[in-house]
């Protein structure tokens, strides 16, 4: 299938594969001391049977004769360490000598290697990787353990149960006898079916590197600057381009003035393209001044024209107010207008979102060399999905999926960015490949890359709760207004989906408090805005509402907000604890001189998180500052623990951006931000002190890589309220916001 | 219109002779005229640290500066911060897994190490103070601040 197969074909020993493929890398983990390759470009599982002196066990596990191991990990590495994850998952079942282990990325194949909670997509996203390929991945380790053992007993003629195993080695206690993997490796027999194998339960399961830090692989290369990203590919006869892009979705270029353009030393040729308009250049500062001479004017046909965020926020209020508007039911449990009228109170909130930007350092990029007569394609890029990257190249091209080659690259950070199923940044580079007859690196500026974000969707909520008399929840009604996100980047999934807008939505579902009777349902409006998930997905909007409007009603009733919050989760020990035990940490009871704090608690796909932020406002400024941030979360068993605490440090940052300083605005259908200089990311300057403790439990691991970020802004707000009495009520909390809200009081702000 | 010139360039010890436009940024100079794509691109506009090097000897954002203007001076990247990348920051950033997706992270050493020459045992105030001209999106910065602590008490 591949065109150049050979090229690619591994030679037994690791210092030979290394002068075989060029991209691959050998370091030194410092701590540590093992020794490991990793291959940041394309294996190809053919060639390792190719290999006289390698079996491939299964589509993840092939072993060398010399005891080496090498093992498929088939997720994007953008930051997350699912590189090494998935791998230690493998080699903690088949009970693999660790430091023999060689990590390779999977080829693209949603067959072999999609991730079984996206439908076999090979699509890293969702903070779904470990929950979703950690079943399957741990028996296909205990299948080659199990399959090396069968081997072991026929060779010796004993029966398999006086069998057991060492890290890399088989073992008959009682004849003194062992054999490496390597040596089974060279006369083993690969039954063509492999026997399914029973799993210890997670309670009693004895793991050895699973639950133990380990530094990830991908870190060395990081911090000496040979780490390659999309950004760093280098091609014999690459030229660079840049492309002037539509300023709203749709339109297209009616007049292109290139003169000036033109005019530019190193400037190769102009491409118009339906979106757009290419430069070709010699090196990236002729393509970007190139780029910036074109004058061009666009059609005026497109959706997007017109849209400004401000008024938006409005319209969508007024749709989430009008009752005559039903949405698209997301979580329906029981009859929530039913039980609205049998409650003694019913409360009412609104809140708000603001267009939100993914902010991944690495400006988006891709690099393509099509073949001169166009009929196949070599790409390289950073993708949160290798087979969607393949398919969308192909057919930008119109050639087959097996004329593309694909060679994955290190993600400069996802976010949600680089999962949209056109993949227009890497669509990009084959156009112009194909236009150049030469390989092409398509850079974005920073500006580019603001100026045609995807962004998080602007947002109004709308949430009515009704109460007992004895001050227990019983309705909650959420209606979400948005821009649609699933049904622009990615209509394939969009029609799965059957109008249920999942990353719009996510997060208004309420699994764990006991309240009976709830609807969410979702009003999204097609406003032409291109939108995207974006770390947290819905839950970074949906569960600020749901936090937020949980702690005023617990404040109407004059409850202690943690206790409402337990009076409702009386059948979650999971929930309660995680809640308990970070009140515990903050000294919830404590009052603080000039200091307010709020809770957040929240079950995200499972994992159970919850968050005290201890703040105080500056009154004159309206500045909110944060001093401290303690945390709780509960995975179920983390498979690589340091790490669940790097990923929530991570997102608890990203949260801080969005809940106070994070905000892109739309005139006339057009992004007004350009840069950091007017998009502004936390910065060191702006943490406050975090504490975050894991609380390990035998439970199925769930998602780590984004859980946090939704906790931050509930908490803050609510700690204002706790510190103040005003409700803010819309992020990001700008300063100037809360200033407004300081002098209104308690009245609604935008 | 600028015109393409033709002049030295000192990087990490070794002399270079460039062509390239007279207003090219240094950062695209060091990576596609010298492949030296370490120092990476994040904003061009100095907002984000993310091509930090070392021009004499201090740090600064290399998208800042154009190709006329450093004609001559000496450059230090990440690739020649220290031999075999054993810096005791780079050593430190691997005892405390500091980079997640990594992109920003050549600059963020880059920067500390500045501040280690400036100043061998910085506080944790000036150690934040000093390191807020660089953005980690994955938000590291509890980890590099770590990082710099335990690299002081080494250097």
């Amino acid at each position: 299938m591949r065109t150049d197969k050979q090229k690619f074909v591994r030679s037994p020993a690791p210092d030979t594969s290394l002068r075989v493929n060029r991209s691959r890398r050998r370091f030194m983990l410092g701590a540590g001391g093992f020794t490991f390759a990793t291959a940041v470009g394309v294996p190809d599982l053919s060639a390792f049977a190719a290999a006289a002196n390698q079996k491939v066990l299964n589509p993840y596990v092939t072993l060398a004769t010399d005891g080496a191991v090498y093992i498929m990990s088939p997720a994007a590495e953008m930051g997350q360490g699912s590189l090494t994850s998935l791998p230690r998952i493998v080699a903690d079942e088949m009970d693999a000598d660790w430091s023999r282990v060689t990590i390779v990325p999977a080829p693209p194949n949603d067959k072999l290697y999609g991730n079984p909670l996206f439908g076999r997509l090979q699509y890293t996203a969702g903070s779904a990787t470990v929950t979703g390929y950690f079943t399957p991945l741990r028996q296909f380790g205990a299948q080659v353990r199990y399959v090396l053992m069968e081997n072991a007993a026929r060779h010796w003629n004993v029966p398999i149960s006086e069998l057991t195993t060492a890290p890399g080695t088989v073992v008959h206690a009682n004849s003194g006898r062992k054999l490496s993997y390597g040596d089974i490796a060279a006369f083993a027999k690969i039954p063509g079916e492999a026997p399914e194998v029973a799993l210890e339960p997670l309670d009693r399961a004895r793991f050895r590197l699973i639950g133990h830090d380990i530094g990830r692989i991908d870190v060395p290369l990081k911090v000496n600057g040979s780490a390659q990203y999309s950004i760093d590919v280098q091609v014999p006869g690459m030229i660079y381009g840049a492309i002037l892009r539509q300023p709203v979705e749709g339109a297209a270029p009616e007049r292109i003035d290139e003169a000036a353009a033109r005019a530019i030393e190193g400037v190769m040729q102009i491409v118009p393209l339906k979106y757009g308009v290419g430069v070709l250049a010699d090196t990236p500062w002729a393509a970007f001044k190139a780029k910036n001479a074109l004058k061009v004017s666009w059609s005026r046909k497109a959706t997007g024209w017109g849209h400004s965020s401000a008024k938006a926020l409005e319209q969508f209020s007024a749709v989430a107010r009008d009752p005559s508007r039903k949405g698209v039911a997301w979580e329906e449990k029981g009859d929530v207008h039913a039980a609205m009228k049998r409650a003694a109170t019913v409360f009412e909130g609104e809140y708000r979102a603001d267009y939100a930007y993914h902010a991944q350092m690495e400006p988006l990029n891709s690099v393509a060399a099509v073949s001169p007569a166009g009929d196949a394609c070599e790409i390289w890029c950073g993708t949160q999905s290798q087979t969607i990257a393949v398919t969308a190249v192909a057919n930008a091209l119109g050639i087959p999926e097996s004329r593309v080659k694909f060679n994955g690259m290190l993600l400069g950070g996802g976010f949600g960015r680089r999962g949209n199923r056109d993949v227009e940044f890497i669509v990009d580079s084959a156009l112009m490949s194909k236009a150049a007859g030469r390989p092409v690196k398509v850079l974005w500026t920073r500006e580019d890359d603001v100026h045609n974000g995807r962004f998080r969707p602007l947002y109004v909520n709308r949430i009515s709760a009704g109460m007992d008399a004895n001050g227990q929840l019983i309705a909650w009604h959420h209606r979400v207004v948005s821009d649609r996100v699933l049904a622009f980047m990615d209509p394939v999934r969009w029609k799965v989906m059957k109008g249920r807008d999942n990353i719009a939505m996510r997060g208004t579902e309420l699994p764990t408090y006991e309240i009976a009777d709830r609807l969410a349902e979702g009003l999204q409006q097609d406003t032409g805005m291109r939108t995207a998930p974006l770390r947290a997905i819905g839950v970074g909007q949906n569960a600020f509402a749901n936090e937020v409007f949980m702690d005023e009603v617990a404040a109407k009733r004059g409850i202690d907000p943690i206790q409402f919050r337990l009076q409702h989760l009386a059948k979650v020990p999971r929930a309660r604890h995680v809640i308990e035990e970070v009140a515990r940490m903050a000294d919830w009871g404590r009052k603080r001189e000039g200091r307010g704090l709020g809770i957040a608690y929240l079950d995200y796909s499972g994992t159970q998180l919850a968050g005290i932020a201890e703040v105080s406002v500056e009154r004159a400024s309206g500045a909110i500052n944060v001093h401290n941030f303690w945390c709780t979360i509960d995975v179920g068993v983390p498979v690589h623990p340091d790490n669940v605490i790097a990923q929530s440090e991570s997102s608890l940052v990203y949260g801080l951006g969005l809940a106070l300083m994070e905000r892109i605005t739309i005139e006339d259908g057009v992004v007004q931000q350009s840069n950091f200089y007017d998009y502004h990311v936390p910065r060191m300057k702006d943490l406050p002190p975090i504490h975050i403790k894991l609380i390990p439990t035998p439970n199925h691991p769930t998602g780590a890589g984004q859980m946090t970020t939704p906790l931050v802004a509930p908490a803050i707000s609510n700690a204002v309220y706790q510190l103040t009495g005003v409700r803010l009520r819309q992020q990001p909390m700008l300063s100037a916001r809360v200033l407004q809200a300081l002098r209104e009081g308690t009245t609604r702000i935008s | 219109m600028t015109q393409k010139i033709t002049a030295p360039l000192t990087v990490n010890g070794q002399r270079h002779t460039i062509t390239a436009h007279e207003d090219t940024p240094l950062l695209w100079v060091l990576r596609e005229h010298l492949k030296l794509t370490g120092t990476k691109y994040g904003c061009g506009v100095g907002q984000c640290g993310a091509c930090t090097v070392h021009l004499d000897g201090k740090p600064t954002q290399s998208c800042l500066h154009a190709f006329k203007d450093i004609a001559g001076r000496r450059i230090t990247t990440i690739e020649g911060l220290a031999p075999g990348g054993q810096h005791p920051l780079q050593k430190a950033w691997i005892a405390e897994q500091v980079p997640q997706c990594g992109y920003c992270q050549s600059g963020q050493i880059m920067r500390a190490a500045g501040l280690l020459k400036e100043k061998p045992r910085p506080s944790r105030d000036e150690i934040v103070e000093y390191m807020s001209p660089n953005i980690c999106r994955c938000g590291t910065y509890v980890r590099i601040v770590r990082a710099i602590e335990r690299a002081a008490k080494e250097v």
